[in-house]
């Protein structure tokens, strides 16, 4: 074949090789969502759903009171830990990209924080339990020590304990793009600002925070998106006492009433996109693709 | 940054690297020395003796649910994941080389395949099946589920590394007479080969790990993170730890495999790589 036939643009080639990535996502993915979409209209009863064209759902979800404080809540879950996560991942990723100064050494220690990762999700949060407990690592050790007399109760099921979980979960989430920003940052450009006299501190502030914007924000898509979808870790680690949007659809389900769950799912995908929307006209994304 | 000495600061953020990782291996290091309690251990500290009972335990299939089933299932369910992820990903990853009608709508749709909360796909594709009334199981509803999510890294891994392919290699080959299959096969695949394992172990690992993608579409037959999931509301006894530090054991494993496999592939090109005037 010639090139010039290669590059036609009437050429089925690239139509060919696309075809199957196009079939999934639009069998599992777009038909799926507007399933929901259109489930979210229909009417239920305790056996089954019936095909229907109602605004109950949603006026049923948008009055309650419940909603409202369930949104509070996990909005206050995913801030806590957007903010934790960037603080944490912002300083690993600036020691790894700057700090570290042989490429075998950055490999090693980014291996390092990447092995956790890959095991499951429901064990790393069950294995805080025997540190978190109230006859726990942490706990036994405090009161040995004569910190405190009484085991702290509020480490493990509570809101502290799922935020701490979402941290151990999701950092690498904001590691892994800011590190990768910071690696693409011309290194003459920090010479340039040490020799007009910047100090350390006013180089990381003045050059390397806003060149490693595209990274922070794909990092903070990541974990925002990530929470507010949630289900199981808000579930495991408050022990059941704490609300999320997740658990209520996830409640939903169980209970069979799909039409509320769809209503739900319709309302957190919009919240969801709305904040990534905000959060694209922070930061150009991109610029890192 | 000076080249000579260490700055305070790189002592300081040294310390927070450590505590960082000491934080990441804490909790898990804990549970694997706890699943080796004795036979009258209980979920936490002191340690009641030490013996490898809650393994053994762990195989006994009445007293914990379907462990041996639900793994095979997750293995065999993450080996399909794998290798759709692979195959599709580079075939899409070659066609987005060129322009096309209908990328940019196929890129956000991967992006938006990201960004949709893993629930919403898992209840959708669950509702779909209910409606026509087809039954979901781990083979069909539930691969389908997996691959929204293993699918948009795979092709992010595939730009990634199609914008680093200098293109002069093939057209070296086609100038020198090499069908398109042949210049795919000869000297794209050998070079891009290193990134695909990194493409196959996020799909073998995200799909193998994935919970709420599962729930609503894996049918009757449990995948493994359910299986867990469902053990840590019943069970009360170290074998969740064992179960623990097999699967961690496991996941060590592969991403292990993977990484030697790759450092191999790259010495092989490197070697292959300087046969210039050698006359091969």
């Amino acid at each position: 074949m010639n090139p010039s036939a290669r590059s036609s643009p009437g050429s089925a080639t690239p139509y060919v090789q696309v075809a199957p990535l196009a079939v999934i996502f639009a069998l599992f993915l777009v038909v799926p969502i507007a399933t929901i979409v259109v489930v979210s209209f229909w009417d239920y009863d305790e056996f089954r759903i019936l095909p229907d064209f109602i605004w109950d759902n949603y006026v049923y979800l948008l009055t309650s009171q419940v909603t409202l404080a369930t949104y509070v809540n996990t909005v206050k879950y995913a801030v806590l830990v957007w903010a934790l996560t960037f603080a944490i991942g912002f300083v690993i990723a600036y020691f790894l990209a700057f700090h570290v100064r042989t490429m075998t050494w950055q490999i090693v220690l980014f291996i390092l924080c990447t092995i956790p990762f890959w095991t499951s999700n429901i064990i790393r949060m069950i294995s805080w339990i025997p540190f978190l407990g109230r006859n726990g690592l942490l706990n036994s050790t405090l009161i040995h020590l004569g910190v405190v007399d009484q085991p702290l109760e509020f480490l493990l099921f509570s809101d502290f304990a799922v935020v701490l979980a979402f941290v151990h979960l999701y950092t690498l989430f904001m590691v892994v793009p800011i590190f990768n920003s910071m690696m693409r940052i011309d290194r003459s450009l920090i010479e340039a600002a040490a020799d007009a006299g910047a100090s350390g501190w006013q180089i990381v502030r003045n050059v390397i925070l806003p060149l490693s914007k595209p990274g922070i924000g794909i990092g903070s898509i990541f974990v925002v998106t990530l929470v507010m979808g949630d289900f199981i870790t808000v579930r495991l680690m408050s022990g059941g006492q704490s609300s999320s949007v997740g658990i209520a659809m996830s409640n939903e389900i169980a209970l069979l009433q799909y039409p509320a769950a769809a209503a739900n799912a319709v309302v957190l995908l919009v919240v969801v996109l709305l904040m990534v929307a905000a959060m694209l006209r922070v930061v150009d994304v991109r610029k890192e693709l | 940054m000076d080249r000579e000495g260490r700055s305070p600061g790189f002592y300081f953020l040294a310390a927070f690297f450590a505590l960082f990782v000491l934080f990441l291996y804490g909790p898990i290091s804990t549970i694997v020395i706890l699943s080796f309690q004795g036979p009258d251990g209980g979920l936490t500290f002191p340690m009641n003796g030490g013996s490898t009972y809650w393994f053994a335990n762990l195989f006994e299939k009445q007293a914990v649910g379907d462990f041996g089933g639900s793994f095979s299932r997750s293995i065999r369910l993450g080996l399909i994941v794998m290798a759709t992820t692979l195959v599709v990903s580079v075939s899409a990853g070659l066609a987005f080389r060129r322009p096309f009608r209908g990328s940019t709508v196929l890129f956000y749709l991967a992006i938006a395949s990201l960004i949709v909360p893993s629930i919403l796909v898992s209840l959708g594709i669950g509702l779909m099946f209910n409606i026509l009334e087809w039954d979901t199981n781990w083979y069909g509803s539930a691969l389908g589920a997996h691959l929204t999510w293993t699918l948009p890294f795979g092709l992010l891994i595939m730009f990634a590394v199609f914008n680093r392919f200098n293109k002069a290699y093939e057209e070296a080959a086609r100038d020198l007479g090499a069908t398109p299959a042949q210049t795919f096969r000869h000297v794209v695949l050998p070079i891009i080969a290193p990134s695909l394992i990194g493409v196959a172990l996020f799909g073998f690992t995200l799909s193998y790990d994935e919970f709420a993608r599962s729930l609503m579409t894996s049918g009757s037959f449990n995948t493994l993170p359910l299986e867990i999931y469902g053990m840590t509301t019943n069970v009360t006894t170290p074998v969740l730890y064992a179960l623990g530090t097999l699967t961690t054991g496991f996941s060590l494993m592969v991403v292990l495999l993977c990484l030697a496999a790759s450092l191999v592939l790259q010495r092989r090109r490197r070697r292959h790589g300087s046969d210039a005037g050698r006359g091969i």
